[in-house]
């Protein structure tokens, strides 16, 4: 940074992701950076979650108390979500989806914690688009034939003529990418805009940061949370209903 | 020919900026959005929660475009591709 791009008070300004410590593979150097630690802190507090969670539903009660009610509740709204969505063909993909979304959204309000958002990170977000790209290619396989992929991939000209085949296979190649941008620089926006509001305004920030918190957090996170599970779902059953 | 680095810099700073602009396109298609979401929560009281997540996903969708703009402003500002 430096260098007067950002005004004066430059040097204060801090969103880039650093390298912790390196080390050897196999010849290369790879480092160990803040993404890493800030991810391993978000899977380490979603694995408590989950075996507090676990360990209250072996012996979970009709009446439910405490953390019961707690589960219950995140269950029954991540259920609702996947079942208005995918509908009833869409049951088994409950698990990856609710996952999905409590991971993401965790990572995304860690930023109130004073950790930088793991999904600020390209190489967070790519990942979780590729494996809504590899469900799609999974599921058009397993529940359309052959040749209905074929004619969907020529789809407005017809099948002898697969000139129009290019341009569908792009558009089933932008998905992940578009996918994984649109988290990527909604975070990232919010980072540096938090990042520039500590480190230019220094002396003034002193207690309605907390609104653009919520903002930059709270609300934009929960809602990309929301948009990347629709999208997946949605992306899902279209790959999915081909044949009914 | 060759340039020096400052000027690099400062094209760089410009293009950020012009790239910026995207954020129009978005604004425009937001502000349709929400014009209709309102116009239809008045229409239809009764289903103000489907108009207002659906709204609200649609904006977020559209936000996309402007966001590859503020993207390409963030990869010339600190990545500074242009550079030798």
């Amino acid at each position: 940074m430096g260098q007067g791009i950002l005004l004066s008070g430059g040097d204060n300004i801090d969103f880039m992701i650093h390298g912790v410590f390196s080390y050897k593979f196999f010849g290369q150097e790879v480092w160990i950076t803040t993404s890493h630690i800030c991810l391993l802190i978000v899977v380490l507090v979603l694995l408590l979650f989950f075996i507090i969670g676990g360990s209250v539903f072996r012996k979970a009660k009709t009446i439910p108390t405490g953390f019961q009610n707690v589960v219950e509740m995140v269950v029954e709204l991540l259920d609702g979500i996947v079942g208005s969505t995918m509908g009833e063909k869409g049951k088994g993909f409950r698990n990856y989806i609710g996952v999905i979304f409590i991971f993401i959204l965790f990572s995304n309000i860690s930023g109130l914690l004073g950790l930088r958002p793991p999904t600020a990170d390209y190489g967070v977000t790519l990942p979780l688009g590729l494996l809504t790209f590899t469900l799609v290619q999974i599921n058009k396989l397993r529940f359309n034939s052959i040749p209905s992929i074929w004619v969907d991939l020529c789809s407005p000209l017809p099948p002898w003529l697969p000139i129009w085949a290019p341009i569908n296979v792009i558009g089933e190649v932008a998905v992940p990418i578009s996918l994984s941008l649109r988290l990527f620089a909604n975070v990232l926006s919010g980072t540096v805009m938090m990042a520039l509001v500590y480190g230019l305004l220094q002396l003034f920030a002193m207690v309605w940061p907390a609104a653009l918190h919520v903002y930059f957090d709270i609300f934009s996170g929960a809602i990309q949370t929301y948009v990347f599970c629709m999208l997946t779902m949605t992306y899902i059953s279209n790959a999915m209903g081909g044949d009914e | 020919m060759e340039f020096n680095e400052n000027f690099i810099l400062g094209c760089s700073a410009i293009g950020a900026g012009l790239a910026v602009i995207a954020g129009i396109g978005p604004g425009v298609g937001q502000g349709i959005a929400a014009g209709y979401g309102a116009s239809a929560v008045g229409r239809n009281p009764g289903a103000k929660g489907a108009i207002t997540s659906t709204m609200l996903l649609g904006q977020a969708v559209a936000e996309t475009t402007g966001l590859y703009g503020l993207l390409i402003a963030f990869l010339l500002l600190f990545v500074k591709p242009l550079l030798p």
